[in-house]
Formats: C-alpha cells, structure tokens, sequence
C-alpha cells in the first residue's frame, strides 16, 4: 500500500497540492481525477519522487520513500510521464532493456533478456522489436514505454495520462492492457485521467482533487454519482447505466 | 555503416596518410633507423597520423554526448560555445603565465571550456522554448559573445596574432613533443564508454532517467567534464575544427539509431576517417603546399550539413 501523508507542494506562493492524504491499495487501479490544474500530476509526481514535496510524506509498504536509494526505489515503483517530447531514436528492444536498468545498468544477463522478451511479447510488440520509436504511431509508442516500464518489474506503476493524443482504439487498447497487469499479474496501478468515463470503467477506486485538495476518494461506485460530480467539475452530469458501465454523460451538461 | 567497413578503411587511410607528404618515404627507407627519412616518419608523419585519429574521435564523440545530454542534434563544441571558451582559457593563461607551459595552458583552457558548457546547460535549462533550431542559435550567439571578450582582451594585450593561431585548426604543425596532450582522449574514450549506457538514459529526460533510479545531475557533469577535457586538449594542440562534433554523431545516429554503447565506437571510428579524408585531400591539392585542416572540414562540412538539414525536414 502507498500512503499518502499530509503532501503540500508551493509554486512561489502558491499551493498546488495542500495537505494531501490518500491510501493506494494494493493490487487495484486508482484514478486520479479533476479539472485542469487540479495538481493530479504533481501529486504523481511527488509520490513517485520525480519532485520533492514540502511537507507531508509518502509510505510504502509503510517504509518512508525518503529512507529508500534511488535504485531500491526503482525497483518498486514505476513511473511513466506524458513522453510527447522525445526525438531519440531507439529500437522497441532497446528501451525496454533499459527497464532492467536498474537491476543490470545496462548489461543483461540471461534473466534480464528473458524479462525483455517476456514484456515484449505481453505487450505484443515482437515482430517490431526492432523498429525505431519516431517510426511508430502513438499507440504503439505508448505500448512500448509500458513495456519498459513491466521489464522494470516494479509493484507500483503510476501513468501521468497515458492516454494522451490517443485516438479511440488505442485508448481502450491501452487501458485493457493496464487492467490485466492488475488483474493478471497483481501489480497496482495509479492514473491520471482527463476522461471520467475511462476512469469509471476501468478503475476500482477514483480520487477526485480540485484546487490542491482532495474532494473526493472512494471507490467508483461512490464517486460516479451526479451529486459527486456536481462537487468535482461544477457541472450537473447525468449517469447512465449501460450493461455493466456507468457512464457519464457530460457532453451537453 | 558496419564495423567491418569501418575498419580496414582506416587502416588504409592510415597508411596512405603516413606515406603523402613533401618528402618521399618508403617503406624501405623505414628499415634503416639512422636514415633522415625514419626521422621524419617519427617525428613529424606518425605523430601527425596520431593526433589525427585522436582530435577526429575525439572530437565527434564530444559532440555525441552533447547532442545526448542536451537532448537536441544541433548542438556540439561549435555551436554551445565549447571552443569559444576554450579559447578565452588560452588567452587568459597566456596573460597570466608569461610562458605557460602545456599544462598550465591546458588547465585553464579546461576550466574554462567547462564553465561555459555548463553556463551554456544553464541557459538551456532556463529556456522554455526548446525549438530544434532556437537553441544551437542561442549556443552560436553565446559563443559570440565569449568570442568578442576574447579577440578584445587579446587586441589590447597585442595577442592577436597568437590567438588566430587557435583559430585555425592545422595538423602541419603537429611534431613529436607538441601533441601528446591528446593522449588524454584515450582515457576519456574509456570512461566514455563506460558511461554510454547512462548518457543514453540521461538523453531520455530527468524523469525518465529518475524512474529507473539514475542519479541525473551527476551523470551530465561527467559527460560535460569529457566534452570540455576532449575539447580543450584538441583546441591547445592542433587549433578548433568546426563541424566535426555535429555532423559525425548526427550520419551514425541516421544509420545506427541513439544507443550510445553501440554508436559510439562507429562514432569515433568515422570521425577519424573524415578527419583523415580531409587532411589527405589539404596535402595533396595543392602540392606540395597544404590547406588547413580547419579550411578543409569547414567546407566539406558544411556541404554535409546542409544535406542534414534539408534531409531532416523531408522527413519532419
């Protein structure tokens, strides 16, 4: 479990994140939800250490993530950035091998080869294992970096909206695939959405953040209720059953 | 662009470039160790060859792992104000020691060259717009800027003259006892390569390289520590040559991609050759005069680089 504890984050003077405090269990897809500027991603941000925080603390598995070296911490929680900017020219192969980075630093041996192969093909990416990633569209590019990132083999994955310049298809693709690793292989995951529709089929818990703080943390049946949202977006969004999905029907609200 | 071609073409080169020259020396010649031609082979041909095939690898590796840590492929020793701050190092040694020594000189050229590569990954830093483009011009403009500081302090100290000795790389000079500096890039190659994998991460971004638990900041110290110690041991010994460090990294990185422990031994390796190509071409056309190397890679140079260019936007 990851707990977050009493996180304030500043800007100058202003606070993006205030006293912030949230459990991720385990084995579960937790969403981050919210309108722009909400501070989901420098929350992520700050629990996977990418930035520091002011105040507060991240537990996980009730070790402090500050007592943690970088290298023991990378190997227990991953996490992938909306990567728009990237013009280095690597294979499939090559970027996942780096997700054994912090096992090998570069040279695999017959275990780490084995990781790369077995990610790859789990992300159905072999036949182009060797294709640059500026020659892959947006989808594939997205399969690979979460590829890297099951190489890596950490039991936290957080995405910062992975679903990012993704048409319909590999949205969905990408989140079926982000439910399996939880499903299948038991990891946990953390994202960042902007839809709430993915975020209410897809995920088990949904914590809601609005100017810093969290409005809302419960699990998506307690947070997909139009009074709910009401609280979260300002917006009056109806709810409609649909087989086992609900969906949110926000688009003439 | 394999390493089997690689190979045996500098060794050729090689061999040819040891044996062009004003005075004619064969190969049995050399078997007479008295002769005044093994003389010159030593003193002047094989130490030419040498500072060659080190200031040619050097120099384009230089500019891969800057090209790498800066995150754009325009950027090299040229064009982020490396050899301008090198230079200023001269000068600045050259008016503080009345007769510096090489190491003294190349202390303070490597201080310097360092200062300004990270002045310059300040200003990167600090730079939202990250144009492909915008930036090298910022790294030129920087460079100006040193430039200017130099050629005014040099003018008023009447160093003028010794300064544009720099400027202008020349390998005609390069005898035994003037080049051994350059065996600093040996070492450098070595922990070049050591760190190839890391560079290779860094070149992904702070994020990336924090999420799989590498020490960021460090690594990019060491690279620029490299570039600047390359950088500077090539300018106090044979003078600056432009392009080399930006048009090399970017002809392997079309062929072999950005994996730096696998491009950077081909790197080296076709540095040199373009730098031998070049050099041989300075001595034969017009015989037995020569063209300064620097002459030389600028106008090949910037003839590949302008194909670069244009070949990047047919594929934007």
């Amino acid at each position: 479990m990851i707990q977050v504890r009493e996180l304030t984050k500043l800007y100058g003077k202003k606070q993006v994140v205030e006293n912030v405090s949230v459990d991720i269990r385990r084995g579960q897809i937790t969403s981050f939800i919210g309108p722009n500027g909400a501070g989901k991603s420098t929350l992520l941000s700050m629990v996977s250490r990418l930035l520091d925080a002011d105040t507060g603390e991240v537990l996980i598995d009730s070790t402090n993530t500050k007592k943690l070296k970088s290298n023991d911490f990378s190997k227990r929680v991953s996490i992938l950035k909306q990567s728009n900017y990237m013009n280095v020219r690597l294979t499939i192969r090559e970027l996942v091998s780096f997700g054994r980075f912090p096992y090998s630093k570069g040279r695999l041996n017959d275990e780490d080869e084995k990781m790369v192969d077995q990610s790859i093909d789990y992300m159905d990416l072999k036949e182009m294992e060797n294709s640059y990633l500026d020659e892959l569209s947006g989808g594939q590019r997205q399969r690979a970096f979460i590829a890297m990132v099951i190489a890596q083999d950490t039991d936290y994955i957080l995405l910062d909206e992975p679903l990012n310049n993704l048409d319909m298809k590999h949205s969905v693709q990408i989140m079926k695939i982000l439910r399996r690793l939880v499903d299948d292989l038991g990891k946990t995951v953390v994202i960042v959405l902007h839809d709430i529709n993915f975020a209410s089929v897809y995920s088990d818990r949904i914590v809601a953040l609005k100017n810093g703080r969290v409005v809302k943390d419960g699990t998506t049946e307690e947070i997909i209720q139009s009074a709910a949202l009401k609280e979260i977006y300002d917006m009056d969004i109806p709810i409609q059953q649909m087989n086992d999905c609900r969906i949110c029907v926000y688009f003439n609200s | 662009m394999k390493k089997r071609y690689l190979i045996p073409t500098l060794i050729i080169l090689s061999i040819v470039s040891l044996f062009v020259g004003v005075s004619s020396i064969s190969i049995v010649d050399l078997l007479d160790f008295q002769s005044e031609e093994t003389q010159i082979f030593l003193i002047s041909r094989l130490p030419r060859l040498v500072a060659i095939l080190l200031a040619g690898a050097g120099m384009s590796m230089a500019g891969l792992i800057m090209q790498q840590l800066s995150r754009n492929k325009f950027v090299s020793p040229t064009t982020a104000g490396t050899l301008d701050a090198t230079r200023l190092g001269i000068l600045v040694s050259m008016l503080l020691f009345a007769n510096a020594s090489m190491l003294e000189k190349m202390t303070v050229a490597f201080a310097f060259a360092l200062a300004g590569t990270f002045l310059f990954m300040h200003i990167l830093n600090r730079i939202k717009f990250k144009d492909a483009i915008f930036i090298p011009l910022v790294g030129m403009m920087f460079g100006n800027i040193l430039s200017s500081i130099t050629t005014f302090f040099a003018y008023r100290a009447d160093v003028i003259q010794n300064m544009s000795a720099w400027l202008q790389g020349d390998f005609s000079m390069v005898m035994k006892g003037s080049y051994e500096l350059l065996y600093i890039s040996i070492p450098v190659f070595i922990i070049a390569y050591m760190y190839a994998n890391r560079f290779t991460v860094a070149g992904m971004g702070e994020d990336f390289s924090k999420n799989l638990g590498m020490k960021y900041r460090s690594v990019v110290n060491i690279g620029l520590v490299l570039v600047a110690l390359i950088t500077a041991a090539v300018v106090l010994t044979v003078g600056v040559i432009p392009f080399l460090g930006l048009i090399i990294p970017n002809i392997v990185s079309i062929f072999k991609g950005d994996h730096l422990q696998k491009t950077l031994p081909h790197t080296a390796m076709l540095g040199a050759i373009f730098l031998l190509v070049c050099d041989i071409l300075g001595r034969v056309m017009i015989y037995p005069y020569e063209i300064s190397i620097s002459l030389m890679v600028g106008v090949i140079g910037s003839f590949i680089f302008l194909f670069l260019l244009f070949r990047r936007k047919s594929y934007a």
